[in-house]
């Protein structure tokens, strides 16, 4: 098959999710032509999930509709080198996005800022606790990037969405109700924050009453409508209840559909090519500058896209496999421990405790994506570990994303799986459970990687990632403290019965935990540990910058979307302000 | 099926539509046969990625309602083309339609009644399985693209892995349940003097189920316990799922617990704490009275 060479353009980025959105609309406002080519549909609220059908669990949160199809490409995994890998052959542990707009679709829109901490962790806990504090194979790295350099871009971000939310920080003053911990913040939240049902409203009390110190989760679902800076306005979220794994049919989830494409898909500079995939990013004869990419329609005919610059958005684990199949940067090699794509792929360890009532009606089905009250008195480090031999941390809170019946009717431990008792118990205890959970940071290790697995193949016939991961007893420790410390509050709100589920044992694909998957080509400052510079410019391949959670070293205990966003802002300042001018490295190394 | 516009669920929950609209001079915003002939002349320009599939999307609506769009069909945007959407171009649920038997064969049909039946028993306020629909949920599943795994990764090599790594086993569900429910059929009619599992009594049934979940029972050969947990599974999901499927007939498995289903706008309820909320349930497809007449 000969690649039909097409006019080059200036631009191209790969994937039309929240950075290919952000990026396209950026560097179109600058004049430039852009192609985005983007492996999924095009998707849009009229068309593509209307309140006519949007609340269709089955279809949606079972059935995945809006997700990637293993069978167009998918990973495999072990838990370490010693295994060997197999293919994930439906989809259990994360779900990967596909089409327009990506995981901006139909994600929770949880918006959260990392820490300042979290973006000097190794120094900061070096300093702290000493480096034998640490285990000896973990592996975090400070990123390159401080808290103080992101706050134009956060907020940028959150304006963008219009997300809604109450203030800990403003300009270094404590705000009441709001987030006591969190890094300053320049402004206000542009929407304040969502209402909230009874069982955060309860939980948040006795939160209150331990000493801790709840305030709203800050929600991409909007609590009253809102126009951004690019003249879009969204809707007020209705708490319908059907957020994650669902389109929004109220416009009222901030996603490139609700924020960026109405104003995009007019600009004539601007192009989408839907159901094509990217194979290979090519490179010129010294192997360091892209020429352009080379792309598969959806009858299989393959065609040469050149550009002057690539942008590489796809999801975090393709945007790896695409580096590793492009030969872009050294992979990583785990007995080595040196190189850099694949390397520091980190996860996100969840828990929760089930918590039954008598004579409570919470009404569960009255949810948001976003919408909860949460503590953020035992995230990052925001306590003393010294006592307690672990490091990292969590949120945790009760959030109330949905109760839609096929996958939240919870029944108390020793019920039967069927017949009448288990019947009796879902009516019984539907309306009187609640969920509440921590989120819980996932630092990186020597052995936890991602690369190219020798066995299996996509449908193009190239080698799919293989995904080595284990959580660590580091990260195992954590999530029974998180637990433990959830527990007590909920105990304290009297329940008939609580169930503790901290993580334990191996990582398990099958159950669905988080799509929060990061690291693998990670920006730091130093090439021979990282695979980007801080702008997120590739090492090697200077006029290819990749965005997404890809860059993330390790994986705080917050949702990563709004820092992937603003690290894809503050690479565009990088680019307008430095690149555009003067094309090459942006570091010299 | 309830006939009553979908539109009536939620339309108080919709609102104004908020980004810009089609644009007047864009193809998609003229009639049906000015698309076709604007992607007809863009399917003359040879050699444009992406374009051809859709002028597949735009000759035939009846095409696209049969197509699961995000495999089938290709769509390119060019410079000119105008917006990449059309008014009602959606993809509807394909809805389950009543009738006989689609995947089962009528012994098949009986016998997962009578295990539906079992698994989510009937009681004086709620229907059981059989009559929430669940088999003919679970019919019209396997026939369709979960029967045949369509969309999972499927290639080989398949390989026996750790419990951590997931299923690895090449069958289908649609090949899981006829082997399975023939190996149930043959064993009920060689140890209970040829009934079939639907003819016996329900204490009986309950304890090859309970086997069936513990392990204890072989069916001529086979295990049972991941057959068992995957009927299990769609027995709940056909109980619980919108009624379009098949199962959750008059929306009786939401009215049980209390779930108001699509409704989709609680704004005035959010801050009503403990107090029950008072509406019946409404499914995509409407309520069940709203279409039929007043006896």
């Amino acid at each position: 098959m000969t690649a039909t060479k097409l006019p080059a353009t200036d631009i191209v980025i790969i994937g039309l999710g929240w950075t290919g959105s952000i990026v396209a609309e950026s560097l179109t406002a600058a004049g430039l032509n852009v192609v985005a080519i983007e492996r999924g549909p095009w998707r849009d609220t009229a068309t593509d999930f209307p309140p006519d059908y949007a609340p269709d669990e089955l279809r949606y949160a079972v059935r995945y509709d809006l997700m990637l199809r293993p069978a167009q490409t998918t990973l495999t995994f072990r838990n370490n080198p010693s295994q060997t890998a197999l293919p994930i052959r439906s989809w259990g542990s994360f779900l990967l996005p596909n089409g327009v707009g990506g995981a901006g679709v139909h994600w929770n829109a949880e918006t959260w800022r990392f820490l300042p901490t979290d973006f000097v962790l190794k120094t900061h806990l070096t300093q702290r606790y000493g480096a034998n504090f640490l285990p000896p194979d973990m592996t975090i790295q400070d990123w390159g990037v401080t808290y103080d350099e992101l706050e134009p871009h956060y907020d940028r971000f959150e304006y963008l969405c219009g997300t809604s939310g109450t203030a800990g920080n403003l300009k270094g003053e404590k705000q009441p109700f709001g987030n006591p911990f969190e890094g300053v913040r320049s402004r206000p939240y542009p929407t304040p924050a969502q209402k909230q049902p009874y069982g955060p409203v309860l939980w948040a009390e006795a939160a209150k009453q331990m000493g801790h110190q709840p305030f709203p989760q800050p929600s991409g679902n909007l609590s009253e409508g809102y126009t951004n800076p690019l003249g879009v306005t969204l809707g007020p979220c209705t708490y319908c209840g059907f957020c994650e794994r669902f389109g929004c049919g109220n416009y009222s989830k901030a996603s490139p559909q609700t924020t960026i494409l109405p104003v995009l898909m007019r600009r004539a500079n601007f192009e989408a090519r839907t159901h094509c995939e990217v194979t290979r990013i090519n490179l010129d004869n010294t192997g360091k500058r892209a020429t352009g990419v080379t792309y598969v329609d959806s009858e299989g005919k393959e065609w040469l896209q050149p550009a002057d610059m690539v942008f590489l958005c796809a999801f975090q684990m393709f945007n790896v496999q695409l580096l590793l199949l492009s030969g872009i940067g050294q992979p990583y090699d785990v007995t080595t421990g040196k190189g850099v794509i694949g390397r520091n792929y980190a996860y996100q360890v969840t828990s929760n405790v089930q918590s039954f009532f008598d004579n409570k009606i919470f009404n569960p089905f009255i949810a948001s994506g976003s919408i909860g009250m949460c503590i953020d008195d035992f995230n990052g480090d925001n306590f003393d570990h010294g006592p307690h031999g672990f490091v990292g941390g969590g949120y945790m809170g009760m959030v109330q994303p949905n109760a839609r019946p096929i996958e939240m009717t919870p029944v108390p431990p020793g019920t039967p799986q069927w017949g009448a008792p288990w019947k009796k118990a879902v009516k019984d205890n539907y309306l009187s459970t609640i969920l509440p959970a921590t989120h819980g940071s996932c630092y990186s290790y020597r052995d936890v990687y991602l690369d190219l697995d020798p066995t299996y193949k996509d449908r193009f016939g190239r080698p799919l990632m293989r995904l080595t991961f284990d959580f660590h007893e580091n990260e195992l420790k954590m999530s029974q403290f998180l637990t433990d410390r959830l527990a007590e509050i909920v105990q304290s709100m009297g329940p008939r019965q609580i169930v503790k589920n901290p993580r334990k044992g191996h990582y398990n694909i099958v159950p669905y935990q988080t799509t929060h998957t990061v690291g693998g080509a990670i920006m730091g400052t130093d090439r021979t540990t990282s695979a980007l510079n801080r702008y997120l410019q590739s090492w090697d391949v200077p006029n290819l910058f990749v965005m997404g959670a890809s860059a993330f070293p390790q994986n705080p205990g917050y949702n990563p979307t709004d820092t992937v966003a603003a690290l894809c802002y503050w690479s565009l300042d990088a680019v307008h302000n430095q690149y555009l001018k003067n094309p090459g490295p942006l570091v010299h190394a | 099926m309830p006939a009553a516009q979908s539109g009536d669920t939620a339309t108080n929950a919709r609102p104004r539509r908020s980004g810009p609209r089609l644009m007047a001079n864009s193809p998609a915003a003229k009639s049906p046969s000015a698309r076709a002939a604007a992607a007809q002349d863009r399917r003359g320009a040879e050699a444009r990625p992406g374009v051809i599939g859709r002028r597949a999307l735009l000759i035939s609506t009846a095409l696209l309602l049969v197509t699961r769009a995000a495999e089938a069909y290709a769509e390119g945007l060019l410079p000119g083309s105008g917006m990449p959407w059309r008014p009602f171009a959606g993809e509807p649920p394909d809805i389950a339609k009543p009738g006989p038997w689609i995947f089962f064969t009528p012994e098949e049909g009986a016998a997962i009644e009578a295990l539906v039946d079992r698994l989510i028993p009937p009681d004086p306020e709620t229907p059981g399985g059989k009559d929430c629909g669940c088999a003919a949920f679970i019919d019209r599943q396997l026939a369709g693209s979960y029967g045949s795994a369509r969309g999972l990764y499927m290639s080989p090599p398949f390989a026996q892995g750790t419990p951590e790594q997931g299923a690895q086993a090449p069958a289908t569900p649609a090949q899981l349940y006829r082997h399975m429910l023939g190996a149930l059929d043959a064993h009920c009619r060689e140890t209970y003097a040829g009934k079939s599992f639907g003819q016996l009594p329900d204490a009986e049934k309950d304890k090859l189920i309970g086997a069936m979940e513990s392990g204890s029972l072989l069916l001529q050969g086979s295990p049972t316990t991941g057959f068992f947990q995957i009927l299990l599974q769609d027995t709940r999901y056909g109980f619980f799922a919108d009624p379009i499927y098949g199962g959750n007939r008059d929306m009786a498995a939401w009215k049980m617990i209390g779930f108001p289903g699509a409704r989709y706008d609680y704004r005035d309820w959010v801050e009503r704490h403990n107090e029950r909320y008072p509406h019946p349930p409404v499914a995509i497809a409407g309520r069940p009275e709203w279409s039929r007449q007043p006896s």
